[in-house]
């Protein structure tokens, strides 16, 4: 019988990572991640989490680049980051998904400096968006434990060969507390076969990995990476509903969609965020309004033909992206508009730049930018994109 | 030696008279084939594995410039959780530019952690795979692309890191500087860092020829100069204190080495040359004194009786 605990975001994660007998984890520390690899610590030191090595090494730049050599030495490895943390990884992550070395990576989502903040936004995932991980984005407590789960074997699945991110809001998952179901450790044995690598740093066949390519090999060894990218699409589907059927929970595979039976006007968002639309949504249904959900689980790969279908019947679309690209937009209105650009009677899209820092978010919010959206779809003028609720009163004058 | 297989094959790119591929192909003479190689960006990286081709026949990663050791770190780790550790060696190699610039941080988090893996710097004084630009190992008044002599500067005017102490205050087993000027001494001590579990750090000395300005046939020749000059002190740390040193018999005048390089040509030609290489001289005189390299000569009581 399934075990339930009320237990904290961070808990959930180490707990799915732990269930997923990983051989090497490495981490830094940072807020708001600290209570995942502290939670780890402590199932090393009670020996709960055997063959197991962790690393606690000196940056998160080493922290990746031990997950990479232990990946490649063709082992399963666990890292939990967040923030600057994921900035000072980058270059580790492009090495890892370039030398198609699965891991899975826990992304406590938070703001990135300056100025300083320790509070949630996407930003530090968004930015990472290039580098060739698959991205999931958990909506709650328990999609995050079970996302890491499925994320292992979408990452080694043979088609794929990727490491995968798994993100999740700071504070608002990793630091809430909600009933979650833990995950049985038969049960995942059995969802979750032990690593095989096709290759491995081995004495005995010996390989060379990370060779320079000139320009006759690069777009190559870079489209294939691409390509397992789009293989993906199926994989993460597949996964999902093979984990549903073992697990009795389905949340979605690229995306998910709530109340979109005759939705007029359709929110798009990720990650914790889409509980609160979710609350809004029903008040307004209550009411007689035709709005709906889709929640982007997903980001990369982008679930285009997903999203294409899911939204054949909305008149306007409304992103809350939790990120910005400088100078541009929101990346998810952008990524949005680009999968819709060319089909026939596709929707009006409004992007908003929403929660940035730890702002909050509140149903009144979904609500008032809901309003936007049909006040669109009846012809008033509504700007494409906005930075909702920018407080003009403490920018400098003439801004 | 002879009979043993190159276990780094021939064929690669490396110029004539590189010291740095005769430290690979002597390493792998000593490791033999149950090792396997992390390295870090640089000129061995690309001149042994242009894809689709690899001089390695020993099983070998390269991911980024900065992070050889905890690449390194990570396998170690790995062959332990999954008990594939057996007498498997894990070895890491870096320039100076990756080991004693950019990766020295997380390089000293690998030793300070304990990892048992054994990291060797192929130490050419330069980034050499990028042209000739100036490391925290380049020595005083070297010219290189970014430190170049002119008018009014003698080169390089920065110290060569002592990073072989700041190894050995991590109070580690063992770090050691060598020369490929002497590859029976290399040898030795690889195989004594190899039977030593933890981790260990050996800096060799080796040649760049454009990048030092040298006749390629020379090069062995200007690595023992260095040695026998004072230039590169070789000697041993085991547990933070030195057990060893390279004892010099007749020690050269800094001169001999230099001489022979364009890095330091300018100092021959410049006005007040004399005074920078006097300096230089100083450098060495230092190196001596510090690790008692000169040999004393024992004959003089005995002339002195018989007078």
């Amino acid at each position: 019988m399934a075990k339930m605990a009320v237990i904290e975001g961070s808990h959930a994660i180490a707990e799915a990572a732990k269930v997923c007998r990983p051989a090497v984890v490495s981490a830094y520390p940072i807020t708001p991640q600290t209570h995942i690899v502290e939670d780890i610590s402590q199932m090393i030191a009670d020996g709960e989490l055997m063959n197991c090595e962790y690393v606690r090494t000196e940056s998160e730049f080493s922290a990746a680049s031990v997950i990479l050599g232990a990946a490649a030495a063709g082992t399963r490895v666990f890292s939990a980051t967040s923030s600057q943390g994921a900035v000072l990884m980058y270059e580790v992550l492009f090495s890892m998904a370039g030398m198609r070395l699965p891991g899975v990576l826990a992304m406590a989502n938070r703001s990135v400096s300056s100025p300083l903040s320790i509070w949630n936004d996407h930003q530090d995932a968004i930015s990472a968006r290039d580098n060739g991980w698959i991205q999931l984005w958990a909506e709650d407590n328990q999609e995050a434990a079970d996302m890491i789960v499925q994320a292992f074997k979408i990452g080694e699945d043979r088609r794929i060969l990727l490491p995968v991110m798994v993100n999740l809001d700071g504070f608002l998952i990793t630091h809430t507390y909600e009933p979650v179901e833990i995950l049985d450790q038969n049960m995942v044995d059995e969802f979750l076969p032990p690593y095989e690598p096709l290759y491995k740093l081995d004495p005995k066949d010996p390989v060379t990995m990370g060779a320079l390519a000139q320009p006759e090999y690069y777009t190559e060894a870079r489209y294939m990476i691409h390509y397992a990218q789009l293989c993906a699409k199926d994989v993460i589907e597949e996964v999902a509903e093979e984990f549903g059927k073992k697990f009795g929970r389905y949340k979605g595979g690229l995306i998910d969609t709530y109340k979109m039976e005759g939705a007029e006007v359709v929110l798009i968002s990720m990650g914790s965020v889409i509980g609160t639309m979710k609350d809004a949504v029903d008040e307004m249904r209550a009411e007689g309004i035709p709005v709906g959900i889709v929640k982007i689980r997903s980001y990369r790969p982008f679930p285009v033909e997903a999203l294409r279908e899911a939204l054949k019947g909305a008149k306007v679309v409304c992103v809350l992206d939790k990120n910005i690209s400088m100078g541009m937009e929101g990346a998810v209105f952008t990524d949005l508009k680009a999968a819709l650009y060319n089909v026939k009677g596709s929707p009006d899209i409004l992007g908003f730049i929403i929660g940035l820092g730890g702002r909050d978010i509140t149903i009144t919010d979904i609500k008032n930018l809901t309003n936007k959206g049909f006040a669109k779809m009846r012809g008033e003028k509504v700007s494409e994109m906005e930075w909702y609720k920018l407080d003009v009163d403490i920018l400098p004058e003439g801004i | 030696m002879a009979a043993l297989e190159d276990l780094f094959a021939s064929g690669h790119r490396a110029c004539a008279g590189c010291g740095c591929s005769l430290f690979l192909k002597t390493l792998l003479n000593v490791t033999g084939p149950n090792v396997i190689i992390t390295e870090a960006t640089g000129c061995m990286e690309v001149i042994s594995t242009p894809y689709p081709e690899s001089a390695w026949k020993v099983p070998w990663i390269h991911s980024l410039f900065e992070n050889a050791a905890p690449v390194a770190a990570g396998i170690e780790a790995a062959l332990k959780a999954t008990g594939r550790k057996n007498d498997t060696k894990v070895i890491a190699i870096g320039g100076d530019g990756a080991t004693i610039d950019i990766g020295f941080g997380n390089l000293s988090g690998v030793m300070e952690r304990g990892h048992d893996i054994l990291y060797i710097c192929y130490d050419n004084e330069a980034y050499m795979n990028t042209g000739i630009q100036r490391s925290g190992s380049t020595p005083y008044d070297a010219s290189t692309t970014t430190t170049p002599a002119g008018k009014v500067s003698f080169g390089n005017q920065s110290q060569k890191k002592n990073a072989p102490a700041i190894m050995a205050a991590h109070g580690i087993p063992y770090v050691a500087t060598t020369s490929m000027g002497y590859p029976a001494d290399f040898a030795k001590k690889v195989r004594k860092a190899l039977s030593i579990e933890g981790p260990k750090y050996i800096q060799v000395h080796a040649t760049c020829t454009p990048g030092w300005g040298i006749d390629s046939a020379l090069s062995i020749e200007i690595l023992r100069l260095a040695v026998e000059t004072a230039m590169y002190p070789l000697y041993e740390y085991e547990n933070g204190e030195v057990t060893s040193v390279k004892k010099i018999k007749g020690r050269k005048p800094v001169r001999e080495y230099l001489e022979k390089q364009k890095r330091f040509s300018h100092l021959f030609k410049m006005p007040n040359g004399d005074k920078e290489i006097e300096k230089i001289q100083q450098i060495a005189d230092l190196n001596a004194k510090h690790f008692g390299l000169d040999v004393v000569e024992k004959a003089k009581p005995k002339e002195a009786k018989a007078e």
